[in-house]
């Protein structure tokens, strides 16, 4: 038996596989078919009426609140991963063209740290950051350059942007800095050698290379974020709410998970689309790569 | 030049949060917010005599531990596979154990949520939240371990094979030690990542609170934000000293697998 498990390098590979792809199959696929199935189920007061319907869908469809949701949701997830990108880019930029070969991992290392510590108190510290007695507001009027505390960066979508672009910021510098790193370096010596300037080497030369790595960078940022409830429950106040906040209320609040599910799979829905026509709209720069 | 004023101010930008916490944390006031009033080391006293803290803390821990074990495990599973054999459907199926890396985290939650509660009728507890960490913390240990086994040699495990060792032992004996510094710095990854999660434990945690779901609690009353501020502060002390091994070892597997160090493993 064991020696017929092991006897091509094919089987042994999908042997050694098999323990995390089981893995994901029972922990992610299944779960992920099962909140399909649950969505077209209802709730019915305590138990979950098991008939097939399109109710919850119609439910979506028909009461405004929850395009509202979304639409904001895709505009601050829109947003969020084109500031973010942009003000990457430089940073990845620099770290891959400017600082010496045996400092890399060292500023790679600083841009990452802050990502992985206290995520719930990194956001909270917006708040102290962009609030009322903030820093920003109590520095902006210490220095004189305004006399009432600025009110348009807390609770609102503003200050959603804000945090989210901040707890991002590593996740779009990385696949940059990837990309960056592959460009053969010879292409841009080459592109100067044949009288172009270092501006439209860059823009003729070292951007259409780095396109692999920015789409990354744009999908890396862009699908997570649509999940995250936590920034616009602490920093958008009551217009600031996003589509995962109502996903997070259908299931722990008001106790409707089927609707709950619905609107998490609509919202992954609109997601992947997004993702494939900006994919899609992007092939050329992405052909010719393995 | 301008290039690297930027850089570091962005830096800067990144750090500006993790900067304030110490300063609340140590500050004598209930209030976070300028201007500071004074120094005081009440809050971190505090933090020693909240029994709910401490159950927290604890279930965390127990949460973090056992998911970074078993996430480095199948981590190592699918780097060897990834990088030593081909097998049918390759792509496929690595990006399938990659997919939570992207998928957004609330799915997750919800998804096995729904398989639990609604459809198996189970109870959620630590062990909810572990399969959850499980999932999204393999992806990275694969991406940290992948660093270590690719480019590594399949020819001195062959050698020992060939020595009379079985395939087994070949691993420990010679794979293994190989990839170790690469092992302990996923477990060191995990383990953080696990124990600051909270979109995900937030829905599965059972009766007990883990520590960022009991913070979350924490944040809704003002009289109680000092000590989070402490909390914090020993947090993003404990995660910077576990990161900085992390590290240092991840770069010493690289440097014993012999690949040139690209920087980073995501």
């Amino acid at each position: 038996m064991w020696e017929k498990l092991t006897a091509t390098e094919g089987r042994r590979g999908l042997l050694m596989i098999s323990p995390p792809l089981i893995y994901a199959i029972l922990m992610l696929a299944i779960p992920i078919g099962a909140i399909v199935l649950f969505s077209f189920w209802t709730q019915n007061f305590m138990d979950v009426d098991t008939t097939f319907t399109l109710n919850n869908y119609r439910e979506i469809i028909e009461k405004p609140i929850y395009f509202a949701l979304l639409q904001r949701s895709l505009f601050v997830s829109g947003t969020v991963t084109f500031v973010t990108v942009i003000l990457a880019f430089p940073v990845a930029y620099f770290v891959s063209f400017h600082v010496p070969a045996h400092r890399k991992s060292l500023w790679l290392f600083l841009i990452t740290i802050p990502f992985w510590t206290s995520y719930l108190i990194r956001v909270f510290l917006w708040k102290v950051i962009l609030g009322y007695n903030g820093v920003v507001n109590t520095g902006l009027i210490n220095v004189g350059l305004i006399d009432e505390p600025l009110t348009f960066i807390l609770y609102n979508v503003n200050a959603v942007i804000i945090t989210l672009a901040h707890a991002f910021a590593p996740f779009a510098i990385l696949p940059i800095f990837v990309a960056l790193e592959k460009i053969d370096r010879s292409l841009l010596e080459a592109s100067e050698d044949l009288g172009e300037s270092k501006l439209s080497t860059f823009f003729r030369v070292t951007l259409p290379l780095s396109m692999p790595g920015l789409v990354a960078a744009v999908l890396i940022v862009f699908i997570p974020t649509i999940g995250d409830y936590v920034t616009p429950e602490l920093m958008g106040g009551a217009g600031g709410k996003l589509i995962a906040n109502m996903i997070q209320t259908q299931f722990l609040a008001l106790n409707n998970a089927p609707l709950g599910a619905a609107l998490a799979i609509v919202a992954m829905l609109c997601v992947a689309a997004i993702s494939l026509l900006f994919v899609f709209l992007n092939r050329r720069w992405l052909r010719g790569r393995s | 030049m301008s290039l690297r004023i930027y850089a570091i101010a962005y830096l800067i930008f990144l750090y500006a949060p993790i900067v304030l916490l110490p300063l609340f944390a140590f500050n004598d006031g209930t209030i976070i917010a300028f201007p500071l009033s004074g120094f005081t080391t009440k809050w971190f006293t505090a933090l020693t005599d909240t029994k709910a803290l401490h159950n927290a803390v604890q279930n965390s821990l127990f949460i973090a531990a056992l998911t970074s074990v078993l996430s480095t495990i199948l981590g190592v599973c699918a780097a060897r596979a990834g990088a030593m054999y081909n097998f049918p459907l390759k792509r496929g199926i690595i990006g399938l154990v990659m997919l939570p890396l992207v998928l957004p985290e609330i799915i997750v939650a919800v998804s096995l949520l729904v398989v639990v509660v609604q459809m198996l009728h189970m109870s959620l507890s630590n062990w909810t939240v572990i399969a959850a960490h499980v999932l999204i913390c393999t992806p990275f240990s694969i991406a940290i371990l992948n660093g270590a086994f690719q480019n590594l040699d399949p020819s001195m495990e062959e050698a020992a094979m060939d020595l009379g060792e079985s395939r087994w032992s070949a691993f420990r004996l010679v794979t293994l030690p190989l990839v170790m510094p690469g092992i302990i710095s996923s477990l060191l990854i995990a383990f953080t990542i696990s124990l600051d999660e909270f979109i995900i434990a937030f829905f599965l945690t059972g009766a007990n609170p883990t520590m960022p779901v009991y913070i979350w609690g924490l944040l809704r009353f003002p009289g109680s934000l000092p000590i989070v501020m402490a909390l914090g502060t020993i947090l993003v002390g404990l995660s910077i000293i576990l990161l900085t091994i992390a590290e240092i070892l991840r770069r010493r597997g690289m440097a014993r697998a012999g690949v040139k160090d690209k920087g980073s493993f995501l």
